[in-house]
């Protein structure tokens, strides 16, 4: 019987995951199967993929990666790690997509904003005190590799324009609209949806103030375009954005990119 | 013709630009689906829309 255990495969005659853990590791140690953490003993099965994790312990390098997939679910993980993202705008939709993408392992992210960070942005963007003064997408490409490493992050530090649209976005599955301005919205939107035949974007509009939570939901208006959002509450003066509602809206759109790589078009 | 899921009486030989402006509607901030295809921005002048037609016009508004 063949099992993985700690992203080696074993053919050992193991019949439980406490007996794996007796055997190679420690009574401590946390027991992922197939992803999922587990308290009792469970029988082993042909292809079941076994991760033991010290408590508190750094990991060596070639043993974190299969550390951290064990939290993801098989072969949902390798739709994910096959996908191509590509989030314009890395203010707090962008930034905090960002994070969630490389969270659930999306394999490659490509980052793209012409700002610095500033202090202002600390309000309900994905940044720190110690990345004011820099690129934006230096910053957030800094805190993915802290936070999963296995990710391939492509940075442009450029305005996105009607005529740079095809060489940024080419060869990408999807694009996370996340642009402040309407006008900006608009023209990624258009320039995209024409340029790109088989690009879809997920898009928002409507995240501003602190209105109820439940307003804000994912639509699809056309085929290829997605809207998350309350569609309505524009950020203006005296009604900010604040980072729960921010960071909904960022979530909607990031489960839709999620949704979309696993091949599921509804919203 | 339906914008929006709703049926609107159009007028005859209406450009979208012609019925967008009528409605107030801010060019800058749209994208508009005409059965099923985007319809580029430079060619709303020249889009004569018909009682056949669905529309879909998202407008976008500020924050992110």
């Amino acid at each position: 019987m063949i099992i993985e255990v700690n992203g080696k495969k074993l053919d050992r005659v193991y019949q439980t995951a406490f007996e794996v853990r007796e055997q190679m590791g420690n009574e401590t140690d946390i027991l992922i199967l197939n992803g999922f953490q587990i308290e009792n003993d469970y029988e082993l099965l042909e292809d079941d993929v076994l991760t033991l994790i010290p408590k508190g312990a750094l990991p060596k390098q070639e043993e974190l990666e299969s550390m951290m997939m064990a939290r993801h679910t098989p072969n949902v993980h390798q739709k994910i790690d096959g996908g191509k993202v590509a989030i314009a705008g890395l203010g707090g939709l962008g930034s905090n997509i960002a994070v969630m993408l490389a969270r659930i392992g999306v394999g490659q992210l490509l980052l793209v904003d012409f700002d610095n960070v500033e202090p202002s942005n600390l309000n309900r963007q994905s940044y720190y005190i110690s990345h004011l003064g820099m690129p934006k997408t230096a910053a957030l490409k800094k805190q993915i590799e802290e936070i999963n490493p296995f990710i391939n992050i492509e940075t442009r530090n450029v305005e996105v324009t009607e005529s740079n649209i095809l060489e940024l976005f080419n060869g990408y599955d999807l694009i996370c609209e996340a642009f402040d301005r309407p006008e900006a919205k608009s023209m990624l939107v258009n320039g995209a949806l024409n340029l790109l035949p088989n690009i879809k974007i997920v898009s928002a509009s409507g995240m501003a103030g602190y209105a109820s939570s439940n307003l804000i939901k994912t639509v699809r208006p056309m085929n290829r375009l997605y809207v998350c959002g309350d569609m309505e509450n524009e950020a203006k003066i005296g009604k900010g954005l604040m980072a729960p509602r921010v960071q909904i809206c960022a979530g909607h759109q990031a489960n839709m990119v999620l949704r979309l790589l696993l091949g599921i078009e509804d919203i | 013709m339906q914008v929006n899921g709703t049926t609107i009486s159009s007028e005859k030989n209406q450009t979208l630009f012609d019925f967008l402006e009528a409605k107030n509607i801010d060019f800058n901030i749209i994208a508009v689906e005409r059965n099923g295809e985007i319809v580029p921005r430079s060619t709303y002048k020249e889009v004569i829309l018909s009682e056949e037609d669905t529309l879909e016009i998202v407008r976008f508004v500020g924050g992110g």
